[in-house]
């Protein structure tokens, strides 16, 4: 249950540097008045930056060619299945979970 | 209107529409996200030769999934400060956009709020959050703090507990638990999809398709967490322009 002085500093510093990028956007808009093409831009934000995180997960980019990971490609078809048919966020976490956990220790 | 509806009317508007425990109940289905990631890392920074204080005060204090395994991998690597408090910083640029969309819902409240509400903004309360303004068209403050309140909690907790039985777990891999934020990713997306008209709908998907392509593109060139705010950023103005 210790920590040292450099690594208390080290941990500071990443909450900093993660804190001001959440924080900013936040004091920014209470003082300029975003024009309306940027709040028009923002509304396509949040689809596009979910399926990015989504297919960079999909991708192995460790390779000489960017290839699909084989594991999270398959588990991504019934999480998605159950995604849609479902709408719940839990059971899509749980169907996730336990498809990755299946291909890992069967496969 | 009697005054009853009225009253009615009043007491919705503010207790389903901005209530902390309405909040409290939105956050309650990504919590098993929260929970299978937060005790993953928890395990995870154990094994990296963390202690249970410094597994704490990066929870409480860096509050970012994958910042936080990132910092546990560099961290063991033997990687200097400057390199993990640079690759942190990249890693979770993308809450600058994801704040940057979230913030206007908010501008009628005090600065130091509106502090509180960035502050603790993850991956899932953003996801939440533009899921509920996509249909309600406005977020309420009370509402906000419940949610991420919730999620802060939540998370430090599973982080501790991971941390506490970390020794006798040795191979976490196994459980497939780092998935959780792939899946919640995926039904998040889902969710805000299912929100949109038809019209709408057609244009997100073609949006997706382009994040798909330029983000495969970009992952040459790359790491993968500038690959995902880039394809964003670029994929989000094709969809301006095309809007017209």
């Amino acid at each position: 249950m210790t920590t040292t002085l450099s690594m208390f500093l080290l941990i500071l510093g990443c909450a900093l540097v993660t804190w001001l990028p959440r924080v900013i956007p936040f004091i920014l808009v209470r003082n300029i008045e975003l024009p309306k093409v940027v709040l028009r831009w923002l509304q396509f934000i949040p689809v596009c930056i979910l399926s990015s995180l989504v297919f960079q997960s999909l991708l192995d980019a460790e390779g000489k060619f960017v290839s699909l990971n084989l594991e999270n490609t398959v588990a991504f078809v019934p999480t998605l299945l159950v995604a849609i048919w479902t709408k719940s966020l839990s059971k899509t976490v749980i169907v996730g979970v336990l498809t990755v956990a299946l291909l890992r220790n069967f496969f | 209107m009697t005054t009853e509806a009225k009253e009615f009317k009043k007491m919705r508007e503010t207790s389903a529409g901005d209530s902390f425990f309405q909040g409290v109940k939105d956050c309650i289905p990504t919590l098993l996200g929260y929970i299978s990631i937060g005790f993953a890392f928890g395990v995870v920074g154990i094994a990296s030769k963390l202690s249970i204080l410094e597994i704490f005060l990066l929870s409480a204090l860096v509050y970012a999934g994958s910042a936080q395994f990132i910092f546990a991998g560099l961290y063991v690597a033997g990687a200097p400060m400057s390199v993990i408090i640079i690759t942190t910083f990249i890693v979770n640029l993308r809450h600058f956009l994801m704040s940057l969309t979230v913030a206007p819902y908010f501008t009628r409240y005090s600065a130091l709020r509106n502090v509180g509400f960035g502050s603790l903004l993850t991956d899932e309360t953003f996801g939440v959050a533009v899921t509920k303004a996509g249909r309600d068209k406005q977020l309420g403050g009370r509402w906000m703090d419940g949610l991420n309140l919730t999620a802060y909690l939540t998370w430090i907790a599973a982080c501790v507990v991971g941390g506490l039985v970390g020794n006798w777990i040795p191979n976490p891999d196994r459980w497939g638990l780092d998935y959780a934020l792939v899946a919640m990713f995926i039904a998040l997306l889902v969710l805000n999809l299912a929100n949109t008209t038809k019209d709408r709908l057609k244009l997100s998907l073609k949006l997706i398709g382009y994040v798909f392509a330029i983000l495969y593109i970009l992952s040459y060139f790359m790491p993968g967490h500038l690959a995902v705010l880039l394809s964003t950023i670029i994929a989000a103005t094709i969809g301006v322009i095309s809007e017209k």
